[in-house]
C-alpha cells in the first residue's frame, strides 16, 4: 500500500510538473510582451514593469522563479487587473465554483444511480426504454445548449426561475440542472449495465431464494457491486463538470473561477490563465487519485500493492 | 406391457413399398455445414441492421452529411452575406431558418456549421486512430521495458485535463480549424492507444500469431495482418464514440470564442451569438444550431452503442 502511494504521488508530481512547464512555455511562446500593445508607455516605465514581472530575465530564470512561486502557492499578480493577484481571484472564485460543482456532482450521482436501477429492474420494459432514451439524449445535448434551452423555457417563457446569478437556492436550480444532465446520463447508463450483470449472478439468486424483499436485494446486495464501475468514472466526470463550469458560469453570470478563467483568456491575462490552469489541474489530479484510492478500498479484489498479493 | 411387441399401425400397408427410398448416406456429408457460414463482419453487419436505434443514427448521419454537402449549395444565400435590412427575421420562405442580427441566413450558416463539425469530428478521430494504433501497437507488441516506459508517458499525459489543454493551445496558436484539430488530437489519441495496447497484449500470445512467427513473418506484417484485423472491433467503436466528443469540444471552444471565427459559422459560435437574443424571443437563432449539434452527437452515440453490441464477439449468436 505504501509503495503504491509513493509511486502514485510521484506520478502525480510528474504530471503537475509537465502541466506547469507546458503552460509556462506555451504562454511565453506567444510573440510580444503583454505591455507593448495598448497605451504607449515611456521607456523607463516599460523597464520598471518588465523588471517587476521579471520579464527582463532570461527565460529559464523566469521558469525557475515561477516554479518557486508556484511551489509556495503564489501565482503572482494579474497583468490586466493591476490591483489584484491571481490568488485573490482564485480565493474569491473557488468557493462559488466548488459549490456549483459539488451540488452538480451530488445531483448527478443520486439521480443517475436511481434512474439506472429503475431501468435495470424493468429491463426491456417501457420505463427502461424511456430512461435510456432520456439518458442518450442527456449525453447528446451539450451543456451550453442545455443551459440556453432551460433559460429559454423555464426562465423566459414560463418565468418560473430566475435567469442568472448565484444568490439564492432558487438561482442555483437552472445552472445545476444544465450541468448535471450529461453526467447523470452517463451514470444512469453505466449503473443500468452493471446492475443487469450483477442481477444474474448466483448470490442474487440465493438472496431471492432466501425470501429477501426486492428492496433489500437491490440496495443491500446488488448495488454494492453494481456501483464499482460508476466509481471508476467519477474522476473523469469530475473533470467534465469542472470544465463545464466555464460555460455555465459564463452563461449564468456566476462569479466563479470559470468566469475569471474565460475572462482572462479573452483578455490574454497570462498570469491568470497560468494560475487557473495549474490550480484546475491540481484539483483534477487530486480527484483522480482519490477515486483510485476509493476504488481500491471498495473492491477487495483489487490489490493496490500487487507484489504482496498472490 | 412394456415387453409387448410394437404393433404396426394398420395404415402402414396402404403405403406402397416403392415410396420408401433409402437416402444416400455419405461419410463426408455428415460433416458438411448446411447453413451458409457468416464471417465476423457479415454477422456484425447483420446484427447492426437489426438494431433500430443504430440504424436511425446511421440514417440521420447520412442525412446530415448530405445536407452538409448540399445545404449551402441549394441555399440562395451565402454564409457571410450581411443584409442589414433583413435583421433577425423569423423563418420564412425566403430565409428557411430565419436570419441573425447581421441579416445573415441561418439555414446556410447551419449547414456550413455542419461541415465544420463533421470535418473536425472525423479528422480528429482519424488522427487519433493513426497515432493510437501505432503507439498502442508498439507498446503492446514489444511488451516488457518498452511497454513499461511507454505506459508511464501515457499515465502522465492521461492526468492532463483534456479541455484545459485544448483551450491553452487555442489561446497560444490563435483560433483556426487546424489549431482545433491539433489541440483535440494532442491528448485525444491516448484512449485509442490504451485500447489497442490491451487488445494486442492479449492477442499476441494466441497460437496463430505464434505460428506466423514460426514461419519467420516480419514484425510489421504480423502487426498489420494478424493483430490489427482482430482488434478492429473495439477500435471502430472507440473511433465512433470519439467523434461526438471532438464535435462537442469544437462547439465548446467556439462557444467560448476560441474556435471558428466570424464571418465563418460553427454550431458552437452560432449558439454563443444567439445567447443575448433568446430573451427577446428569437428562438430560431438558438434552436437550429442547438438541434442539429444534438442530433449529430445523438446519432454518433447510438451508432457507437450499436456497433459495440454488434462487434462484441461474446454476444455473437
Amino acid at each position: 500500500m505504501l509503495g503504491y502511494l509513493v509511486k502514485r504521488i510521484g506520478s502525480m508530481a510528474v504530471t503537475l510538473l509537465v502541466i506547469i512547464t507546458l503552460t509556462f512555455f506555451l504562454m511565453h511562446s506567444i510573440p510580444g510582451s503583454p505591455f507593448n500593445e495598448e497605451r504607449a508607455t515611456s521607456e523607463a516605465v516599460q523597464k520598471n514593469l518588465e523588471s517587476y514581472y521579471h520579464l527582463d530575465e532570461p527565460l529559464y530564470v523566469q521558469y525557475f522563479l515561477y516554479l518557486k512561486s508556484v511551489a509556495t502557492f503564489d501565482f503572482g499578480p494579474s497583468i490586466k487587473k493591476s490591483s489584484q493577484t491571481v490568488n485573490e481571484m482564485l480565493g474569491r472564485g473557488f468557493p462559488v465554483s466548488f459549490e456549483l460543482g459539488m451540488v452538480t456532482l451530488i445531483v448527478a450521482i443520486f439521480s443517475g444511480i436511481l434512474l439506472g436501477i429503475i431501468a435495470a429492474l424493468r429491463h426491456n420494459g417501457f420505463i427502461d426504454y424511456l430512461a435510456m432514451t432520456v439518458a442518450v439524449l442527456g449525453i447528446s445535448v451539450p451543456n451550453f445548449v442545455m443551459a440556453t434551452l432551460l433559460i429559454q423555457q423555464l426562465a423566459v417563457t414560463w418565468e418560473i426561475l430566475p435567469v442568472a446569478t448565484w444568490t439564492s437556492p432558487k438561482h442555483m436550480i437552472l445552472p445545476t440542472l444544465a450541468l448535471a444532465t450529461g453526467p447523470m446520463a452517463i451514470i444512469a447508463r453505466l449503473t443500468r449495465a452493471s446492475m443487469l450483470e450483477v442481477l444474474t449472478q448466483d448470490y442474487i439468486r440465493t438472496a431471492k431464494a432466501k425470501g429477501l424483499s426486492p428492496v433489500k436485494i437491490v440496495f443491500k446486495h446488488a448495488l454494492k457491486n453494481a456501483l464499482l464501475p460508476v466509481v471508476t468514472i467519477l474522476g473523469s466526470l469530475a473533470a467534465s463538470i469542472l470544465t463545464g463550469t466555464f460555460v455555465i458560469e459564463k452563461i449564468f453570470a456566476i462569479p466563479g473561477m470559470g468566469k475569471y478563467f474565460v475572462e482572462s483568456i479573452n483578455q490574454r491575462d497570462y498570469p491568470v490563465i497560468m494560475g487557473t490552469t495549474i490550480f484546475y489541474s491540481t484539483v483534477l489530479i487530486i480527484m483522480l487519485f482519490l477515486v483510485d484510492l476509493a476504488y481500491g478500498i471498495l473492491d477487495p479484489r483489487i490489490k493496490l500493492h500487487k507484489k504482496e498479493g498472490k | 406391457m412394456a415387453l409387448r411387441k410394437h404393433q404396426e399401425p394398420q395404415t402402414q400397408s396402404s403405403i406402397p413399398d416403392d415410396w420408401f427410398v433409402p437416402i444416400k448416406k455419405n461419410e463426408s456429408d455428415a460433416e458438411a455445414v448446411v447453413r451458409p457460414s457468416l464471417s465476423y463482419w457479415q454477422d456484425a453487419w447483420r446484427r447492426l441492421l437489426k438494431n433500430k436505434l443504430a440504424m436511425m443514427g446511421l440514417f440521420f448521419l447520412s442525412f446530415l452529411t448530405f445536407m452538409a454537402i448540399f445545404g449551402p449549395i441549394i441555399s440562395p444565400h451565402t454564409v457571410d452575406y450581411q443584409d442589414l435590412v433583413n435583421q433577425n427575421l423569423s423563418p420564412s420562405s425566403e430565409h428557411w431558418f430565419g436570419t441573425d442580427e447581421l441579416g445573415r441566413d441561418v439555414f446556410t450558416r447551419t449547414w456550413y456549421g455542419a461541415r465544420i463539425s463533421l470535418f473536425v469530428g472525423i479528422a480528429a478521430a482519424l488522427i487519433d486512430f493513426l497515432i493510437g494504433v501505432i503507439y498502442g501497437g508498439i507498446a503492446g507488441y514489444k511488451g516488457g521495458r518498452t511497454d513499461h516506459y511507454m505506459m508511464r508517458v501515457i499515465e502522465v499525459l492521461y492526468g492532463l485535463p483534456y479541455l484545459l489543454v485544448v483551450i491553452l493551445i487555442s489561446v497560444v496558436m490563435g483560433p483556426s480549424l487546424a489549431t482545433i484539430i491539433f489541440a483535440l488530437t494532442i491528448t485525444g489519441w491516448i484512449g485509442m492507444a490504451r485500447i489497442v495496447r490491451g487488445q494486442v497484449l492479449q492477442i499476441k500470445n494466441y497460437e496463430f500469431v505464434l505460428a506466423s512467427k514460426t514461419f519467420g513473418t516480419k514484425t510489421g506484417r504480423i502487426i498489420r495482418k494478424n493483430l490489427l484485423p482482430n482488434t478492429m472491433g473495439p477500435i471502430i467503436v472507440q473511433m465512433t464514440l470519439s467523434v461526438p466528443s471532438a464535435i462537442f469540444a469544437e462547439a465548446f471552444l467556439s462557444f467560448l470564442g476560441l474556435g471558428i471565427q466570424a464571418p465563418l459559422a460553427s454550431w458552437g459560435s452560432m449558439a454563443s451569438d444567439a445567447l443575448p437574443v433568446i430573451l427577446s424571443g428569437d428562438w430560431w437563432r438558438l434552436f437550429f444550431p442547438a438541434f442539429f449539434i444534438s442530433l449529430t452527437m445523438f446519432s454518433f452515440n447510438v451508432l457507437g452503442d450499436g456497433l459495440q453490441d454488434a462487434l462484441d464477439p461474446k454476444l455473437r449468436r
